[in-house]
């Protein structure tokens, strides 16, 4: 019972898991869209407590893992431009470009500096007049908005010596692109909780018909996930396909108005690459004409750089559910989050740095019904 | 980087322009931006993501994500505390 000890009500995640093993007669895949969800299935086992029919496949709702290889050598090649201050999230230092990742070109010199809040850069920039300082703006929906601000800010306050690096992605196209895929094997859904607590809802339900599955909006604490996952099941069972909110005590339908102006304001929809899956149309921002004076990619000529990656890694096969992590040849091995080889293996939100954390591959695991 | 945690609004101010304000996490003090929850006010719980708060939550859902957070050992981690970030 180790596993079902570490939830913080094990009694209710016993009776939901009881409540799902009982509803399940059939196989269902189910796939969690956000990489905190992967994060916490992987740490409780939540997938190796659940029956065997059901499998989680590990979306690819995990920012860092799925920039762009091209976007992370222009974030180097502005790096280690001596006049320019680099600000990142943590979890960006270390994803490998083609030849090194921001920690290289820190320990070469660059000024490289890690962020909490985007405004912190904007806050650096008013310190340093006399440097350009750029902040690296990945993240989906979420993170969008405080992304937003710093630009908004910026023009607000006249700052000139501040500028983004937009690499921004959206979970919807991404849902439709697997969803609508021929080899996708995904019966339903959990979205991503945080994002909808930004976006609202009211973008799901149109998937939901369109491609006949079950949405449920999740959280990403493990009773959440299970909640979701008990949601999930027992519409599929009933054949049913219908959009819910298992996470109502955060997301309302309408989601953060505020925040949706904002990003209206300062970001508008292009096509994106994917990390590992390719482009998908319409599923990213970038910042609107408006905002041309902060866009790093135009302030610095970083020219496009067509960047092969190792051929050894497996991420978009991972990233689209086709492969479990393990089942990479270079697992553990030659990759590993000290030397990642791909990007799913260097945020812990990465489905192959979470099975490396957690998953006690050779360890028996005690099953929830067990007592 | 997704994750965003609960706390509870301590003070507010306008500084230049954006609503910020200090928030308690569990104990843990830090400044953030409330320009996306511009009716909150001191007192209250929102979820703070990168240094925003983005959604107000209940006393009771706040205290009961933070107890949990603590006890996964990811709080400071995700506030930034024990340089986690790095
Ligand atoms: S284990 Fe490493 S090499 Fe294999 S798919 Fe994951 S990131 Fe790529």
């Amino acid at each position: 019972m180790k596993y079902l000890d570490e939830f913080n009500d094990p009694d209710l995640a016993k009776r939901l898991f009881d409540e799902i093993a009982t509803t399940a007669t059939q196989p269902w895949a189910i796939m969690e869209v956000c990489g905190g969800q992967t994060h916490s299935i992987i740490r409780n086992g939540i997938d190796q407590l659940l029956p065997d029919s059901i499998e989680l496949i590990h979306g690819p709702g995990c920012p860092v893992c799925v920039t762009p290889l091209g976007m992370i050598d222009k974030a180097l090649a502005i790096a280690a431009r001596p006049d320019v201050i680099f600000c990142s999230f943590g979890d960006m230092l270390r994803v490998p470009g083609s030849h090194q990742d921001l920690f290289g070109v820190k320990s070469m010199g660059g000024d490289v500096r890690v962020v909490y809040s985007p405004l912190d850069a904007v806050k650096i920039a008013e310190e340093h007049p006399d440097r350009e300082v750029v902040f690296f703006a990945i993240g989906f929906e979420t993170t969008a908005p405080p992304n937003a601000m710093t630009v908004h800010l910026a023009r607000e306050r006249g700052l000139t010596n501040f500028s983004i690096l937009v690499s921004h992605v959206l979970v919807p196209p991404a849902i439709a692109a697997i969803a609508s895929s021929p080899t996708s094997r995904v019966d339903g859904f959990l979205a991503a909780g945080h994002v909808c607590s930004v976006m609202g809802t009211r973008e799901y339900g149109p998937l939901v018909e369109q491609f006949g599955m079950p949405i449920v909006v999740t959280g990403f604490e493990p009773l959440d996930v299970l909640e979701g996952i008990r949601r999930t099941v027992a519409q599929l069972e009933a054949g049913e396909a219908r959009l819910e909110n298992a996470y109502a005590r955060v997301v309302s339908d309408e989601g953060n108005v505020a925040a949706q102006q904002m990003l209206s304001t300062v970001f508008e929809v292009c096509d994106r690459q994917w990390r590992g899956i390719g482009e998908i149309p319409a599923s990213g921002w970038r910042l609107r004409p408006e905002f041309d004076a902060w866009n790093a990619e135009l302030k610095f000529d970083v020219a496009d750089v067509d960047a092969p990656e190792s051929a050894l890694c497996r991420a978009g096969e991972v990233l689209q559910g086709l492969i479990k992590p393990h089942e990479c040849e270079a697992f553990g091995d030659e990759c590993t989050p000290r030397t990642p080889l791909g990007a799913t293996m260097v945020s812990g939100e990465g489905a192959c740095a979470a099975y490396y954390q957690y998953r006690r591959l050779d360890v028996p695991v005690e099953v929830a019904t067990g007592g | 980087m997704c994750l965003a945690v609960p706390g509870r609004i301590v003070d507010t101010r306008d500084e230049r322009g954006a609503k910020m304000g200090t928030i308690d996490f569990d104990g843990v003090r830090k400044d953030i931006c409330l320009a996306y929850l511009p009716d909150i006010e001191v007192g209250d719980y929102a979820i703070v993501h990168a240094g925003f708060a983005i959604s107000r939550i209940d006393e009771e859902s706040a205290l009961e994500t933070l107890r949990m957070f603590h006890e996964l050992g990811i709080l400071d981690e995700e506030l930034g505390v024990t340089g986690g970030a790095e």
